[in-house]
């Protein structure tokens, strides 16, 4: 297989020193996190590296040796062939790079088991056409001589071995095998996050390598704390080399987070303890609170800030996204709320509203009154039954009577009571747009109950004539067997059931005029109540935070990765750079839903149709009681 | 010729796809293990987008001389804007690249007309073979090129199949090159 060495940009400059980082089992691959840079004591990189592998749970090792000489440099080579005696591998890598040019150069050293170097060097050539044995490319000039300053003393024997090891391995021809070295931005794929996320811990032998390297850089966290610039015994090069970066503004909102997640928590459980209190669930009150919107919204909205401030941290990706897309989406609602307040109270608008009101639903109500009018007299042309027509028309304008007064009556206080409650729009959009879904349905609340009752008067009719049609051909429905049976019927039976179906055929159209324009009316306002109750999902759903992360910082969420080869010297292994391959649009929005009490449509059209028919009640949106995931 | 790549574009044969419009085919070897194949359909044509354009205008024209309402003109327009940049956004595909890595995986990615690009990559422990498919289209047998994916819990099945060079359709004379290429690598690795 071929060799695939992922190396880090920000070390491309890097002085010379020892690569760390990790093996990757069954793939022939290495992922490069640092360089470790001269001088240093051997033992104690490895008791860092040691005390590395235990905080990070990552299996670092030194990979082997990298060199970049500087002026007044030379000689390192020979050195650091050495060091692969210091550090026991069984495989040592030796990367080298000339200043001026850009390609690489890689030795890979193998061990046997015995833990003697091989005489055996593998050189790499590039690939293609040449198979010729070329050059020694990429630094191997001075040897004998070493560079200053190290304190490797125990080299001094090994170096004179490591020499004449190497000549040896020369004359006998290297193996042409192969490398590829894939650069990847550190910082980038540290970051991200690849999916689709695998919960749970997947067994390192059959995981594919991506997910095996990006969770290596990903892990090795503690190792970026140090660099070459500290004060300590190792210095390394890494992403954080290249300048420390931080931001105050998140420093801050971290420090202030913990006492302010604690005292809403406080705040929280005080609500949902008066809530649960025995004075408000009483089951009248239970039912009116299941059916109002609004206090669903608000008990939505307890629980999302729950899951929001619980003081501990979220470490798993899926729980941290949750948390931030929560957190967004209510902050973008308590603004377009506080926004909406401002601009209906700047110039008594809510006023305004209010004083249209009262005569919106008398306006309504007269529009009604005539409707039923024209109903009792010829509707478009049809005929319809006299005394069924003049009953059922007395009977709904006794009732839009009934209501008008109750809406004059309530007239006095609404402006007041709408000016208060539209104070809790302050609260969230969301709020708004409920409480003007719960204000529609209860001031058409007439037009339901007009609905329920031609619907069960309807209902009655069909049902009757069924029944009578059945005994007309002579048949009887069997409850027990849930099926038509024949059954005999005596004579008077007979007579009286055939007047009676007669009679229900007949008027069976009036009926069932009335039933049409009801449920028109009541599709209506069903239309818009849901499509206020799919706006308020759609702002309570939809994850802000992932979106604008995938917008301006694309590289966090990644569905994958993306190659390029890069224009390389002829004589240096191919090198590729790997660009994370952003997310799609449509599956940032799938992945990172809020699951909610969506609304959603409870019948298929087919359904639909059929109850419509036979003159069911209809309730076309239905709430979810439990939120699904 | 770059850099020790090795570069075959000049062809001796002309490909075309299979609607019978001509496509160009061009090999890039990075290095022993890695190979690129480009396949570049044609141009968006300056004559269509001309023709479009008249017959758009002409009956928005014809309308407007009929309603007298200027807001005809202004949104046949916008029509063809927006359907302009839609086209060369969404639709029209420039060239399809292949690049094939030993060992590492395969690259699928097109190019559209406006320069947006969309890339997939698949590693090769997922691949199971590289083949050539016959399908039958109407009343026509096509050939296309096709990756065969691992099903993760049954090593010698196909869970699925990833077709390349949707857009372009090169005939089969161009896939045998870039399948017989395809296999060398796959076999040394």
């Amino acid at each position: 297989m071929v060799l695939k060495i992922f190396f880090p940009q920000c070390c491309n400059k890097a002085d010379s020193g020892l690569l760390v980082g990790r093996w990757i089992p069954g793939q022939n691959s290495a992922v490069v996190l640092a360089v470790i840079h001269y001088p240093f004591i051997p033992g104690q990189v490895k008791q860092y590296i040691h005390q590395m592998r235990g905080q990070s749970g990552v299996d670092l090792t030194v990979l082997g040796s990298w060199s970049m000489p500087k002026e007044g440099q030379e000689g390192m080579e020979s050195f650091l062939r050495d060091l692969s005696t210091i550090f026991p591998q069984g495989q040592w890598l030796q990367l080298s790079r000339e200043m001026g040019k850009i390609g690489f150069g890689c030795h890979v050293l193998t061990r046997d088991q015995n833990g003697k170097l091989l005489q055996q060097e593998k050189e790499l050539k590039e690939g293609g056409g040449g198979e010729k044995g070329e050059g020694k490319k990429g630094g191997k000039g001075g040897e004998g001589k070493k560079g200053g300053g190290e304190k490797g003393g125990t080299k001094k024997g090994g170096e004179k071995k490591g020499e004449e090891k190497k000549v040896e391995g020369e004359k006998g021809g290297g193996e042409k095998d192969k490398v590829i070295f894939i650069h990847y931005e550190q910082r980038k794929v540290m970051l991200s996050q690849l999916h689709p996320i695998e919960n749970g811990v997947p067994d390192p032998q059959t995981e594919s390598q991506l997910p095996q390297v990006f969770g290596t850089v990903c892990q090795s966290e503690p190792l970026f704390f140090l660099d070459k610039y500290d004060d300590s015994p190792v210095k390394l090069t890494h992403w954080q080399s290249e300048g420390r970066e931080g931001s105050i503004i998140v420093e801050l909102m971290k420090q202030a987070s913990t006492p302010v997640c604690l005292l809403t928590t406080w705040i929280l459980t005080l609500w949902t303890s008066l809530c649960s209190s025995r004075i408000l669930n009483v089951r009248p009150m239970r039912f009116i609170s299941s059916k109002l919107s609004t206090c669903v919204q608000l008990s939505y909205r307890t629980e999302h800030l729950q899951t929001v401030c619980s003081p501990t941290r979220a470490t798993a990706h899926n729980h941290f996204m949750r948390k931030a897309n929560i957190s967004v989406s209510f902050f973008v609602d308590v603004c377009l709320g506080l926004l909406l307040v401002w601009w209906m109270y700047r110039e008594n608008r809510i006023g305004k509203l209010a004083n249209t009101l009262v005569p919106a639903a008398d306006h309504v109500a007269k529009e009604l009154e005539e409707l039923l009018q024209w109903l009792m007299g010829a509707p478009a042309g049809l005929k319809m039954n006299r005394a069924l027509d003049q009953v059922l028309g007395r009977f709904f304008l006794y009732h839009i009577h009934l209501w008008i007064s109750y809406i004059h009556l309530m007239s006095p206080f609404v402006e007041m009571i709408l000016w208060y409650v539209g104070l809790s729009a302050c609260l969230g959009l969301t709020f708004a747009l409920s409480l003007l879904s719960d204000i529609t349905a209860l001031l058409t609340f007439h037009i339901y109950c007009f609905y329920v009752y031609g619907a069960r008067l309807y209902c009655m009719t069909v049902y009757g004539l069924s029944s009578l049609w059945r005994l007309f051909r002579g048949k009887k429905w069997n409850v027990l067997r849930q099926r038509v049976d024949s059954c005999s019927y005596d004579l008077d039976q007979l007579f009286i059931g055939t007047l009676l179906f007669t009679i229900l055929l007949f008027l069976l159209p009036t009926t069932a005029l009335y039933y049409l324009v009801f449920t028109l009316l009541r599709l209506v306002v069903v239309m818009f109540q849901g499509v206020v109750h799919l706006s308020v999902d759609f702002i309570n759903s939809f994850p802000l935070f992932a979106m604008g992360l995938r917008l301006f910082r694309s590289y966090r969420l990644a569905e994958g990765v993306k190659f390029r080869v890069l224009c390389e010297e002829p004589g240096t292994p191919l090198h590729l750079m790997m660009d994370i391959n952003p997310l799609k649009v449509s599956s940032v929005v799938q992945t990172y839903r809020t699951p909610t009490y969506s609304c959603y449509p409870k019948d298929s059209w087919l359904a639909l149709c059929k109850k419509l028919f036979l003159g069911e009640l209809i309730y076309p949106w239905r709430h979810k009681t439990t939120k699904i995931d | 010729m770059q850099n020790g790549d090795q570069h075959y574009s000049m062809e001796d044969e002309t490909y075309t796809d299979i609607d019978g419009k001509a496509i160009s085919l061009e090999c890039q070897s990075h290095s022993g293990f890695c190979r690129e194949f480009t396949v570049s359909s044609a141009k968006v044509s300056i004559g269509r987008v001309m023709a479009y354009t008249c017959a758009v205008w002409l009956s928005a024209y014809i309308i407007f001389f009929v309603t007298e309402n200027t807001a005809v003109l202004s949104s046949a327009i916008i029509i063809t804007l927006v359907g302009m940049m839609v086209h060369i956004h969404f639709v029209k595909v420039d060239h399809e690249t292949l690049l094939i890595i030993g060992s590492l995986g395969v690259q699928v990615s097109s190019s559209y007309a406006s320069g947006r690009e969309s890339t997939d990559f698949i590693e090769m422990g997922k691949i199971k073979d590289i083949v050539i498919n016959e399908a039958i289209h109407m009343q026509t047998v096509i050939y296309y090129l096709c990756i065969l994916l691992k099903d993760p819990s049954d090593p010698e099945a196909v869970s699925s199949v990833v077709p390349l060079f949707q857009s372009s359709k090169p005939r089969l004379n161009c896939l045998v090159k870039v399948y017989k290429s395809c296999q060398e690598i796959l076999a040394k690795c």
